[in-house]
């Protein structure tokens, strides 16, 4: 073997050109495998927009829409609820919603496009479970506030714009999905202000 | 005739020659006890749950609509599917029963030491892969609790900044756990992580027969060529591969000293697993949760989502940390540590036995965390239990660092040249 006739440059250049070719074969060759876990056409259809009818929900009640799979609150916040957002302020983690888990209409104290309407997912940012709305007992978790979402999985607190407490396992603030009113009495979800 | 026929086969696929040297002339230690059956308990298993588990699939539906209703068809309509299903479900706890028993075993006796780190990495790769295969496994009979369990591991990786989104949406191939991702968990747990668990127990075996067993005691068996007298050398033949490096003591061939001592292992094992499966299928709620005998369910969340009693330890590490992201690094560390192990413990003394008084202590408390933070991981969250689920996290990590600064300059006990008795 030592006495056989090789060319040790030009060897090593083709095991070096050879793998970089083979190489990027299997990367090019990875691609369907990796993006055939994307969503399919058929999944993204069923994520599309959905229209939610608001004009019979009751000052203080919660409806429930469902977009992508997810609870959708939407919550008729009267001036007593609206007046608690102000109370709650120093005990949140990002009451002026830094964060961005809400699109830029709805970056304002009440995180929504009218103070009137609260749309958030009913999604809690720790690990996924479904908060529950305290309609005038919430002062059992937060003394001196009577409306708020508490979460049953880990005790995770959100005020009524979906803004979470400190000292919670949740991290963010509940996220508010895109929406948009194109008529009154009439809620778009997925599609923003000005988008549509 | 039969001797003929081996010798046929034999000219053309060394099956002789590889029996004897992994079973009737491999030189194990003499002096295994009963921590010992626990390796060979969970080969058992493996194969109960790919038996059970080709049966189960021959009846099973993999998809969103008709996974709850199939499972429940195995279990009323099919014949024995019933006790199909129970062999599997109980093989999964028991599977982590037997490996968490195993590595406990090579943590007391020091097995992780030089020279078996790479036989310890591959059996945390085992492991690692059997969390993933059990995580999967229990999406697919699409109950409520295996709906939200997936829910909850899966947005953990929703807490990695910028891809966290964009990865769990790739990883549940929807915007939401659907019939898509259980798809592919079915797929990835029947085909794909049960391949690579064959392989890595394969890998994991020629480790251990390339090094060697190590014993309660951890003196080595295997002494320098010539270097003991010949009256004191193990009486038995072994195969050359061992025999012609070594001079061995104290051993007795696997086969069929001990083949014959795990089947004695094997009988109490099922006697207990029977026992479970037939008066305990459920295993008290623990083996089989309450909310999954209702259907997935992505609008109604189970009260206390809990995870099957195994992830127990690493699922109170991650809620116990209030950060989300540092608390998923938190428990992906705790499994790293265990890989890094052989690297924490800078002594060469390997038995608890020989070992300094703080090593005793250190393995007590982290053993005692170790089963604190599993109880934990199966109860609802509440202050007292985050303060002590911190305790017992501390504890965990600590282990591992205090092992590092005391293990360099420890004083140990001289280890017996021979085993002693």
């Amino acid at each position: 073997m030592s006495n056989a006739p090789v060319n040790n440059g030009r060897r090593r250049f083709l095991t070096v050109a050879t793998s970089v070719v083979g190489g990027a074969g299997v990367v090019g060759a990875a691609v369907p495998f990796i993006a055939s876990w994307n969503p399919s056409a058929k999944a993204k259809a069923a994520g599309a927009p959905v229209e939610v009818n608001i004009s019979k929900i009751a000052i203080g009640q919660l409806i429930r829409a469902e977009y992508r799979g997810k609870p959708i609150y939407i919550v008729r916040r009267s001036k007593e609820i609206l007046d608690s957002l102000n109370v709650v302020e120093s005990q949140l983690s990002d009451p002026a919603s830094a964060e961005p888990q809400q699109p830029d209409y709805a970056t304002n104290q009440h995180r929504s496009i009218s103070p009137e309407y609260l749309v958030a997912e009913g999604v809690c940012t720790h690990l996924g479970c479904a908060p529950t709305y305290r309609k005038g007992d919430f002062s059992e978790q937060v003394e001196g506030v009577d409306y708020g979402f508490f979460c049953p999985c880990h005790g995770s607190k959100f005020d009524m714009a979906g803004r979470v407490f400190s000292g919670v396992p949740a991290p963010l603030n509940l996220v508010v999905p895109e929406h948009s009113f194109p008529a009154k009495g009439t809620l778009l979800i997925g599609i923003g202000q000005g988008d549509a | 005739m039969l001797a003929n026929f081996m010798a046929w086969i034999d000219k053309r696929l060394p099956v002789t020659e590889a029996w004897n040297k992994h079973l009737a002339q491999y030189p194990a230690p003499k002096n295994f006890n009963f921590w010992y059956f626990f390796g060979s308990l969970a080969m058992l298993v493996l194969v109960n749950q790919i038996v059970t588990g080709i049966w189960l699939t021959m009846n099973y539906e993999p998809s969103g609509d008709g996974a709850f209703a199939s499972v429940e068809y195995i279990m009323r309509d099919v014949d024995y599917g019933w006790l199909l299903r129970y062999m599997h479900s109980t093989g999964a706890s028991a599977f982590f029963i037997v490996v968490y028993l195993h590595m406990y075993r090579g943590l007391m006796y020091g097995s992780y030491q030089k020279p078996r780190e790479l036989l310890w990495i591959f059996g945390m790769l085992i492991f690692l892969v059997l969390m993933a295969e059990a995580f999967m496994g229990y999406l697919l009979p699409w109950g409520n609790m295996s709906y939200w369990g997936a829910q909850v591991i899966i947005s953990l990786f929703g807490a990695i900044p910028v891809i966290g989104d964009d990865l769990t949406t790739w990883i549940k191939g929807d915007y939401v756990i659907s019939g898509a991702t259980l798809n592919r968990f079915f797929a990835l747990h029947v085909i794909a992580l049960p391949l690579v668990l064959v392989i890595l127990v394969f890998l994991h075996i020629l480790a251990l027969h390339e090094v060697g067993s190590n014993n309660p005691e951890g003196t080595d068996i295997k002494k320098k060529k010539g270097s003991v007298p010949e009256a004191e050398l193990s009486k038995f033949k072994f195969h050359k591969a061992y025999s012609e490096k070594y001079d061995i003591v104290d051993a007795i061939p696997f086969h069929p000293y001990y083949s014959v001592k795990d089947i004695m292992g094997v009988v109490g094992f099922l006697l207990l697993f029977c026992w479970v499966m037939f008066f305990a299928p459920e295993g008290g709620g623990y083996f089989l949760e309450a909310p999954n005998f209702e259907p997935a369910n992505g609008l109604k969340t189970p009260e206390h989502i809990v995870p099957v009693w195994y992830f127990g330890p690493f699922y109170t590490i991650l809620r116990v940390i209030p950060d989300k992201l540092v608390g998923m690094l938190g428990m992906f560390a705790a499994i790293g540590m265990l890989f890094a192990l052989p690297w924490f413990d800078r002594g060469t003394v390997k038995s608890f036995k020989f070992r300094s008084k703080w090593h005793l202590l250190n393995i007590a408390q982290f053993t005692a965390c170790f089963i604190a933070l599993g109880i934990l991981g199966t109860l609802p969250s509440s202050d007292l239990a985050n303060l002590i689920g911190r305790i017992a996290t501390l504890g965990y990590f600590g282990f591992f660092i205090a092992l590092w600064f005391y293990s360099k300059n420890e004083q140990t006990k001289p280890v017996p040249e021979r085993v002693t008795k």
